[in-house]
């Protein structure tokens, strides 16, 4: 199905274009993950992601967050995603990429393959460290609070859709605010008049080990609401977790920097789009070029009926 | 629980009006023993709290849901129906599942761990080899559940055969297959173990057979397959 699509295009100038190269890098992706087989080479650097520490010691958010949760969630929770991700992909071919890179492969459109699980976590897990800090809370300021604003009319308006979406994931997940940079839900769209309205800050919740980086939204902040999350510290009281994270742990100057981050890629991919627009319109075929077609002798072609 | 339905009046008008139109709602069934009862293998603590707070929970979520949904299909709100059935989905199923949880377990001394005799012991040979085939397959696939979910020794009882099975988040063991009934289940949500085995869901599984009610699963068992 995927073939007949690419030979649809082969004759379009679609050949230059980083959808192009994106759909056959994906393609090559999807045919070498079927021949994923295990190559143990003698002397091969193993493995190599690693597990990143939190920010701060591990009783740094203590009252709000216990010492023996983040001994038990980052020191064997995190640590074994980290530590069977390293054997999972040890001797194959997405041994070596980065983070990002295996979760986009193992992803792979839905159809998940045995690593996701395992490198989703680990990303989401140091993305969690990172999003809180100690003497959180508050209020965020700048830009993103201007943004909030517009979407989700106030603080409080953006408060109350986080603790929804935290409180109404049913079993393991993950509750995320992050920047939205396409109108449509469809990743390979293009907006043809792109404008700043289209990009929106939004509350997402996701299960298991799902991440909004394979939905190609741009993370901002997150909360682990798996048990283990909160269990030894908050029991089933999750509502209590929710509030605590909110009011006293998020680091709302890591969300600005990271917004800040995403915009930057985003306005990056627009400008790279403008460019490749304009070599397209460059090769668009002019109605002189018929020649080419016709050949110069258009009475070649003559009907010889008489 | 009467009592309390007669101290809000209410409760009695909104309990009144359901009895009329016939809406059911649930309540949370007692257990056969007491929280520590079946210590060493699940801690009293984690009893009482899976008991007290996370079945109450579903229960009484459930009970909302359900009146949403009797008053949407009253007025006839076809999508206030359909939003419905995932929290009917989320919360009666696990109303459903930990009522059948309770009684897949017991004290040792009531018989909690022993294996079963008769027709269950015997089709449990038949088709895995052993009890301890059972038990390291059920581990073994109870362990790889991402996130929450269930592991179940189940019999189909159009085939007559047992079947092991997981299921997801709540989801009950009919969402598996309409004619599996559940013989025994084993919740693995981190709130079933984490207060006492903390990461380490391995232990749990194999500790749990110690106190695993084979009489009840033997005469749900020969209920299907006489």
């Amino acid at each position: 199905m995927v073939m007949a699509s690419i030979t649809s295009h082969l004759t379009s100038p679609f050949l230059s274009t980083p959808e192009f190269c994106r759909l056959s890098q994906s393609l090559h992706r999807s045919l070498r993950q079927r021949r994923c087989i295990r190559k143990s080479v003698p002397g091969t650097i193993s493995a190599s992601i690693d597990l990143k520490p939190p920010p701060y010691a591990l009783n740094a958010l203590e009252p709000h967050m216990s010492a023996e949760t983040l001994e038990y969630h980052w020191g064997k929770h995190h640590r074994g995603y980290v530590n069977n991700l390293n054997k999972q992909i040890e001797g194959t071919e997405l041994d070596e990429m980065s983070l990002e890179s295996i979760i986009s492969a193992s992803y792979n459109k839905g159809d998940i393959l045995p690593a996701f699980n395992n490198a989703a976590q680990v990303w989401n897990h140091e993305f969690f460290w990172e999003s809180m800090k100690p003497g959180g809370g508050g209020k965020p300021s700048g830009e993103l609070l201007e943004l909030i604003n517009r979407d989700f009319g106030s603080f409080e308006g953006l408060i109350h859709e986080f603790k929804l979406a935290a409180i109404t994931q049913f079993g393991s997940g993950w509750t995320w605010l992050v920047y939205k940079e396409h109108k449509l839900d469809i990743p390979n769209a293009r907006n043809p008049r792109p404008s700043e309205q289209d990009k929106k800050l939004v509350v997402v919740k996701s299960p298991n080990a799902v991440n909004p980086l394979v939905w190609e939204y741009h993370p901002l902040l997150t909360l682990d609401v798996w048990e283990h999350a909160y269990y030894l510290d908050f029991e089933n009281r999750r509502t209590d977790y929710i509030s605590t994270f909110l009011n006293k742990l998020v680091s709302w100057e890591t969300v600005s920097s990271r917004l800040e981050a995403a915009k930057v890629l985003v306005a990056e991919r627009e400008r790279e789009m403008e460019e490749i627009d304009a070599i397209d319109d460059m090769d668009t075929i002019e109605p002189e070029d018929t020649d080419m077609y016709f050949g110069s002798d258009a009475d070649d072609f003559a009907d010889d009926d008489e | 629980m009467a009592l309390r339905a007669l101290a809000n009046g209410k409760t009695l008008g909104r309990l009144y009006h359901q009895q009329i139109r016939g809406l059911q709602t649930f309540s949370l069934p007692d257990l056969a023993y007491d929280y520590g009862a079946l210590e060493p293998a699940i801690s009293g603590e984690i009893m009482q709290l899976h008991h007290q707070k996370h079945h109450q929970t579903y229960i009484t979520n459930y009970n909302k849901a359900l009146e949403q949904l009797d008053d949407a299909i009253a007025k006839g709100d076809a999508s206030t129906a359909v939003k419905l059935q995932s929290a009917i989905k989320f919360n009666g199923g696990g109303h459903v599942n930990h009522s059948i949880f309770w009684k897949n377990l017991a004290p040792t001394r009531e018989g909690g761990g022993e294996p079963p005799h008769g027709s269950l012991g015997w089709a449990i040979d038949q088709h895995y080899g052993s009890m301890e085939k059972l038990i390291a397959k059920m581990n073994a696939e109870g362990a790889a559940v991402q996130g929450s979910g269930w592991v179940w020794l189940a019999v189909d009882k159009e085939l007559k055969r047992l079947v092991v099975e997981t299921t997801a988040n709540q989801d009950p063991l009919v969402t598996k297959g309409a004619s599996l009934v559940p013989l025994v289940g084993i919740d693995v949500w981190e709130h079933a173990y984490y207060l006492q085995y903390k990461n380490v869901r391995p232990d749990y599984l194999n500790n749990i057979w110690k106190v695993i009610n084979w009489k009840y699963a033997s005469e749900v068992y020969a209920k299907e397959c006489p």
